[in-house]
């Protein structure tokens, strides 16, 4: 132990370097003040194993009770929306994907549907390609709420939780890569629609999803939802309510755990959620535990949502059924396909433009050097992701890249909401309530 | 439409060639394009000339739920003294959406009112965003709020603009809390200043930074990047068609 610092500004600081807590104690005690000042800051983070990711709290404690807490975020800042004003606004998207890393899909398509509004195309998406974004959004959906679930069971000490939660997650991963051939970061939603049609065997793999999911969820309810640890260390924990919620801008399972059902995709829908038959789970606890509930039975609704997609693309087709926008201006005229050489454009395509039509090449060679110009304006498109209202606010000037792109990301607004659930409770509920908030750094600070 | 004050409207002249000889006379805003600026231009496009866009704005009817937001916000800032036109600039309805361009002076006014009006009711804000126009002379920052009501199911944006020479917006903590770090965001990349904000720090970039990443006067960075003997510059010195 050793006591450094200017003791005029910071008062008096001890720098602890382990096995000197008695010391600690001892040099605290017979300080100067004799007021026995108790209060005590730690630094929790920013590398810390519950912070998921680079979060760092500063909590000011007295004793076991938090007094005052302060996140600080900025860790992972990447500069994406800079970065995207450089590139074409079919660009964009790969940049936006890796924003919040564990819901992917719902970046693009906010982006995705911001573009299209701009465009003036909003109408014109195929209706195949509208299924094939609600498909992925909603397996999307089961992998997020597993990684919060189940990185929830280990930060309060069940590991089994965490384990099974990951598994089930992979099995998403993996139809992420047959469908999209990437299992984070796909870009597979791009402006106009999407970038491939399903692969065959996807619709099998799917129904085989269907089958065994509901059983592994059970699964891991039977871990959590009535487990004494589990109950003692979510309920009446973390507690914020509609009040709380709505001055606060906090949106997704913590608003819907307050007792209001407020979910985008029914109250201002998009990609045809409107045709879908499902419900919004709410609870009326306000609590961690009422956030864990939600967030199951959101995985429950997801799956129904992702039977119907099935039944949908299972149906018989017209033989035309693209999966982009017919406009040549606008759409992406190629399909991925494996040649001899590897992955590329399909061999179909390329003698299409190189033998077969002028006009062909001619937009391909513009949309793939030049990119689409887009009207001058601005739009904000909102989508229900896992966590929340993600808002995409765009700005065009009318060239062929985004003059600003913002995105309203749940996590960094929900993450705000830390202080209030914390101040004045146990130390140790600190980790249930981040848990709870469920926030990605990489889209908090994107 | 008269000529040289003589208060006879000339016939001769329609509107389209009067509104494109306005439209020459705006301030250029760039020029150029696809990076060509002295010889090999074969294609004329290296003599652009860009001019800046006339502001938007809409006349009532704006159509759908807009038109009763505007008159209720109308009355509401009636009563309190404020007339519309005054702490309205513009309103833009476009894309489905309504913008409000608010004059900063009423921003905290204006959004109160929408709050609590119970005939508006916008009881959450979505955040703050920034925009940076070098060539918008006098109005060179721009901070965008989106405004959410949940009861209503609408949607409003208030957009508000600061000169770069006096970067500073009422803050909007007290009316909506969630603004707190949205506030310290916009701050910290466009440099406009929140006036009444509890305490106006970097959020994102580190506490020491210089500059203000996301204003368009502030470069991307970069360094060019050799691979397999040819080099590709960095992606803001890249051919632009823009």
């Amino acid at each position: 132990m050793s006591t450094a610092g200017n003791t005029e500004t910071e008062g008096r600081v001890y720098n602890v370097g382990g096995q000197d807590w008695d010391e600690i104690v001892a040099a605290a005690d017979d300080g100067a003040d004799s007021t026995r000042d108790e209060r005590l800051i730690v630094n929790m983070g920013p590398q810390h194993p519950s912070t998921h990711g680079v979060l760092r709290l500063v909590l000011t404690l007295d004793g076991e009770t938090v007094t005052e807490l302060r996140p600080v975020v900025g860790y992972l800042h990447t500069g994406i929306e800079k970065n995207m004003e450089f590139r074409t606004w079919t660009q964009g998207v790969a940049f936006c994907t890796r924003m919040d890393y564990l819901s992917p899909l719902f970046n693009e398509t906010a982006y995705c549907l911001a573009t299209e509004r701009l465009l003036g195309i909003t109408d014109q998406i195929p209706e195949r390609a509208s299924v094939l974004r609600v498909l992925m959004m909603e397996l999307n959906r089961i992998s997020s709420h597993l990684t919060a679930v189940g990185t929830f069971g280990l930060e309060v000490g069940a590991t089994t939780v965490f384990l099974y939660g990951m598994r089930e997650r992979e099995k998403v991963l993996d139809l992420f890569e047959l469908i999209s051939g990437l299992r984070m970061n796909h870009a597979y939603i791009r402006p106009g629609g999407v970038s491939q049609d399903l692969p065959s065997g996807a619709l099998e793999k799917l129904r085989e999803f269907l089958g065994v999911m509901p059983g592994q969820l059970d699964e891991l309810r039977k871990l959590l939802d009535v487990n004494p640890i589990y109950l003692r260390r979510t309920r009446d924990i973390a507690y914020l309510d509609l009040a709380g919620c709505m001055a606060l801008g906090v949106t997704g399972p913590i608003l819907r755990s307050t007792g209001l059902p407020w979910d985008l995709r029914k109250s201002q829908p998009y990609c045809g959620y409107e045709t879908y038959d499902f419900d919004v789970p709410t609870q009326e606890s306000c609590d961690a535990y009422g956030r864990y509930l939600v967030r199951m039975d959101e995985i429950d609704q997801s799956l129904r949502i992702i039977e119907q997609c099935v039944d949908r693309l299972a149906a018989p087709r017209p033989p035309d059924d693209p999966v982009m926008i017919g406009n040549a201006k606008i759409g992406w005229p190629a399909q991925l396909a494996v040649g001899p050489d590897g992955l590329g454009n399909s061999a179909d395509h390329i003698a299409h433009i190189m033998s077969q039509s002028m006009e062909a090449l001619i937009h391909h060679f513009k949309l793939v050097t030049e990119g689409f110009r887009v009207p001058a304006g601005q739009v904000y498109a909102a989508v229900e992701s896992p966590r929340g209202e993600l808002g995409c606010h765009a700005v065009s000037d009318g060239g062929t890249r985004p003059y600003r792109v913002h995105f309203r990301d749940p996590s960094f607004t929900n993450l705000q909401s830390v202080s209030v659930m914390c101040e004045g409770g146990m130390v140790a509920d600190v980790i249930s309530a981040v848990a709870s908030i469920d926030p990605v750094m990489g889209g908090v600070d994107r | 439409m008269t000529e040289h004050g003589t208060g006879v409207p000339n016939v001769n002249e329609d509107a389209a060639v009067i509104a494109g000889r306005e439209r020459m006379s705006e301030q250029v805003v760039r020029t150029g394009a696809f990076g060509t600026e002295t010889t090999g231009d074969t294609s004329g496009y290296g003599g652009l000339r860009v001019r800046k866009q006339p502001p938007l704005s809409s006349e009532p009817p704006y159509g759908s739920y807009f038109d009763e937001v505007a008159d209720t916000l109308a009355g509401a800032l009636e009563q309190s003294g404020a007339g519309f036109g005054d702490a309205i600039e513009r309103v833009v309805a476009a894309h489905g959406e309504l913008t409000f361009y608010v004059r900063r002076e009423h921003l905290v006014e204006v959004a109160r009112k929408l709050r609590d009006d119970p005939a508006l009711a916008f009881e959450m804000c979505l955040g703050v965003s920034g925009t940076h126009y070098p060539a918008d002379a006098g109005s060179e920052l721009h901070g965008v709020y989106h405004l959410l009501s949940i009861s209503r199911n609408r949607r409003l944006r208030l957009e508000v603009t600061a000169p770069d020479a006096d970067p500073h917006v009422p803050s909007l903590v007290d009316v909506y809390p969630t603004c707190d770090w949205h506030e310290r965001e916009t701050w910290d990349f466009f440099g406009l200043v929140f006036d009444g904000h509890p305490a106006l720090t970097r959020i994102e970039m580190p506490d020491d930074w210089k500059g203000h990443p996301q204003r368009k006067d502030y470069p991307l960075g970069g360094i060019p990047v050799e691979y397999r003997g040819a080099t590709v510059p960095p992606p803001d010195e890249r051919r632009s068609y823009a």
